[in-house]
């Protein structure tokens, strides 16, 4: 009996136990610290909240892009930060284009409909050619190879833009119809916020049903379950993996543009934390899965935004927000450790790698 | 005899070497020997990428005027600048010292601009015999007693931030009257340490400090940093970084319920119209501590006329003056220690660096400059600006300060 256990639970799996369920303990804990300290009052949680959602509704678009490239092709696209970070930029010439004919203030609308074509085209066009010319034909190569191309990609693709642009930061107009908050049912919400948060959620939604009921989506999730197969019922494998970019693209173009709605600065290197963030939580949802990728990014940033102040406050760690990052990898270890694979990730019964 | 003549030859060797060694220049460290026509190499490892690009742009600037002032040359050997991007990281400091300090032609370095940068970058030129001259390293640890051997060759022109902090402390509570503060560092150490003796001025005086709180510098999202400052009713919040984090800060405790009157407070290291293109309008009204350029010597006119019609527009970071000064201190201790013998320059690398130590009221653009035992040159004259609409609109630092210690 006891031999039985002892072969089924490796020596290594206590360890890991014993490493998560410490740092279970030291975060309800901390938790509960806080709560009794009593700093913060319910607004001040909301405001966390929302600040989260906000943040991690961006990580989640991204986040979606790399699990659909990933379920069609078992890579993982480095590269993609850097899609996420050419749209706003070349975009940010056209909004200060017409922030400085005033454009911007008469037809906020319009403009921002513009802003956003203009950075989804330019996202989907740079993720297309990346596809086209850096990973197709790497297609047979052993699965290190593309994975380096990618490393090699983005490094490419940064100080192209920087060659292009410039190397200091441009500031992002503001847009007035954005300013202010609202009061919805007594909670103070920001403005744009709340807009990044819908423009987010609606943009998520267009993107599952898209690849849920459409003839193309139908296409792009018959190839991530068997290429051959899917090649033989006559579709063309490679022109699907070419919209999975296309759509990837798209998405990361627009929560480009909601970055920079949010946070109004861009910069050549701003797509590489992003990047790896979106990364995490499209490996915390299940890394392949479009609904997991979304959840595990809304998961990440609410936990940057909640966490340090809930987990360390309580602890007594001061200046908890210089350790956001270490709580959201921390966050990744410990699912990793419970749930290998991811929230959503499907135990796989025939290895697909 | 065979032992005779391995004692005679060691004889001649070593008097040939003494010889050979006396013949030309003298130095515990090493001697740089320059042929007729090789330029006398100063280089810079500055910030020039990043949001910070203005920063390393400005004391470049001050570079190029003082040369041109000096006349290009010293001594029939024209004088070559030439630089690394230290960035304004202890990683790019550390790559561009190493790179530095594998050239043999170096002679002196002007840098880094940040004191993130130094603080690694600073011992590996020292080892390599090239003495350093920042203009805009602020942080204290940097010639504080303590620092250790590596720092031997270290000096600054710009001031220690024990002097800024101090002020920046006295304003906000005397001048202002403001009794409760929060401070914003990232991490770095010129921002650590500024905020931390801001925070030590301004509970000596009596202040409450409600706290002392950090970010790390690529974070984009302040707000949940800023929501817990609030938790603490500051007001006011001394955020001593950079550029881009800085100009997060500014926009989004505007955003914040319960910071919408705080004041804001910055320092040297964001104070200028790149800042502004960070934080647009919600700059208005905000305060930096920083040199006072109406202290400056008489000289600073001409500095001004030169950079105008040079670069065709006003100096875009506080660091040019003592870029300028940092410069001319170099050039003239090399002026003084260079050796011309045959035909040839030599410069002994410990003599430039005792001549650059024993400056004495120098008249400098930013002030009499004495540099004491640990490299400390400055002649501290930092004031208080406050951000007019005008500022922002234009993109240009306000020339005058709304308050001065003096």
């Amino acid at each position: 009996m006891l031999q039985r256990i002892r072969e089924r639970i490796s020596p290594t799996d206590v360890v890991m136990w014993l490493i998560g369920g410490g740092l279970m303990f030291m975060v309800v804990w901390g938790s509960i610290a806080t709560l009794i300290k009593g700093t913060y009052t319910t607004r001040h949680w909301i405001d966390f909240v929302i600040f989260g959602l906000a943040q991690g509704s961006v990580y989640a678009l991204i986040a979606t892009g790399y699990t659909m490239v990933y379920g069609v092709l078992r890579m993982i696209n480095f590269a993609h930060g850097e899609v996420f970070m050419s749209g706003p930029y070349t975009a940010y010439f056209v909004a200060a284009y017409f922030y400085r004919n005033d454009f911007l203030e008469a037809q906020p609308i319009l403009c921002l409909g513009v802003i956003f074509l203009v950075s989804m085209a330019v996202s989907v066009t740079i993720a297309f050619f990346l596809e086209r010319i850096a990973y197709r034909p790497l297609r047979g190569a052993p699965r290190l190879i593309p994975l380096i191309t990618a490393i090699g990609a983005s490094f490419f693709l940064q100080y192209l833009f920087r060659g292009l642009y410039g190397s200091s930061f441009q500031a992002y107009p503001d847009i007035p119809m954005l300013e202010g908050h609202w009061v919805i049912a007594g909670i103070r919400i920001l403005k744009f916020q709340a807009v990044v948060i819908v423009a987010a959620v609606m943009l998520m939604f267009a993107l599952y049903s898209f690849v849920m009921k459409s003839r193309i989506g139908k296409a792009i999730r018959s190839v991530s379950e068997d290429k051959e197969a899917s090649a033989l019922m006559g579709i063309d494998v490679d022109k699907m993996i070419s919209m999975t970019f296309v759509v990837g693209g798209a998405a990361a173009g627009a929560a480009g543009v909601l970055y920079a709605i949010m946070f109004k600065q861009v910069h050549f290197f701003m797509g590489f934390i992003p990047g790896i963030k979106a990364f995490t939580a499209a490996v915390l949802g299940g890394i392949g899965n479009i609904p997991g990728a979304m959840l595990g990014g809304i998961f990440l940033g609410l936990v940057e935004s909640v966490g340090p102040s809930l987990f360390l406050d309580g602890l007594g760690i001061v200046a908890p927000y210089q350790l956001k990052d270490a709580i959201a990898f921390t966050m990744l270890v410990m699912v990793l450790i419970f749930r290998p694979t991811g929230f959503l990730g499907e135990r796989l019964a025939v290895k697909k790698a | 005899m065979n032992r005779k003549l391995i004692m005679m030859l060691t004889c001649v060797f070593v008097i040939a070497f003494a010889f050979g060694v006396q013949a030309e220049v003298k130095d515990p460290i090493g001697v740089v020997k320059l042929r007729p026509g090789e330029p006398i190499h100063v280089a810079y490892w500055v910030v020039i990428s990043g949001p910070n690009t203005s920063l390393g742009t400005d004391i470049f600037r001050g570079i190029e005027l003082a040369v041109d002032e000096f006349g290009g040359q010293i001594k029939g050997w024209p004088i070559k600048i030439t630089g690394q991007d230290a960035g304004c990281s202890a990683e790019g400091g550390q790559a561009a010292a190493t790179k530095l300090a594998a050239d043999p032609t170096v002679v002196a370095a002007i840098g880094s601009a940040c004191s993130s940068a130094a603080k690694p970058g600073v011992p590996i030129l020292w080892k390599a015999g090239i003495p350093s001259v920042s203009p805009s390293n602020t942080a204290p640890f940097l010639t504080d007693p303590e620092r250790g051997d590596g720092y031997g060759g270290y000096l600054r022109t710009c001031h220690n931030d024990k002097v800024q902090g101090a002020i920046a402390a006295n304003f906000a509570f005397r001048k202002l009257g403001l009794k409760k503060a929060a401070t914003i560092h990232d991490g770095s150490v010129y921002a650590e340490q500024l905020a931390q003796v801001f925070a030590k001025n301004f509970k000596q005086m009596g202040g409450t400090v409600t706290s002392m709180e950090a970010i790390s510098p690529n974070d984009t999202d302040m707000r949940p940093v800023l929501t817990k400052i609030a938790t603490g009713m500051p007001d006011i919040i001394y955020y001593p970084i950079f550029i881009a984090e800085g100009g997060f800060i500014t926009r989004q405790a505007k955003e914040v319920s319960g910071l919408e009157k705080t004041v804001m407070f910055g320092a040297d290291g964001m104070f200028s119209p790149d800042f502004y293109k960070a934080a647009g309008m919600s700059a208005v009204g905000m305060y930096h501590s920083s040199p006072d350029f109406s202290a400056f010597a008489g000289g600073y006119a001409a500095f001004l006329k030169a950079h105008q019609k040079k670069y065709g527009e006003k100096p875009i970071a506080p660091f040019h003056g003592h870029a300028y000064d940092a410069t001319m201190i170099i050039l003239k201790a090399i002026d003084q220690v260079a050796v011309k013998e045959g035909d040839n320059l030599y410069i002994g690398r410990k003599a430039l660096r005792d001549a650059m130590y024993a400056t004495t009221k120098y008249q400098g653009l930013t002030g009499t400059i004495t540099c004491d035992q640990y490299g400390d040159c400055a002649d501290p004259k930092i004031a208080v600006y406050k951000t007019a609409a005008d500022n922002v609109k234009q993109g240009v630092m306000p020339s005058k300060p709304v308050w001065k210690p003096y």
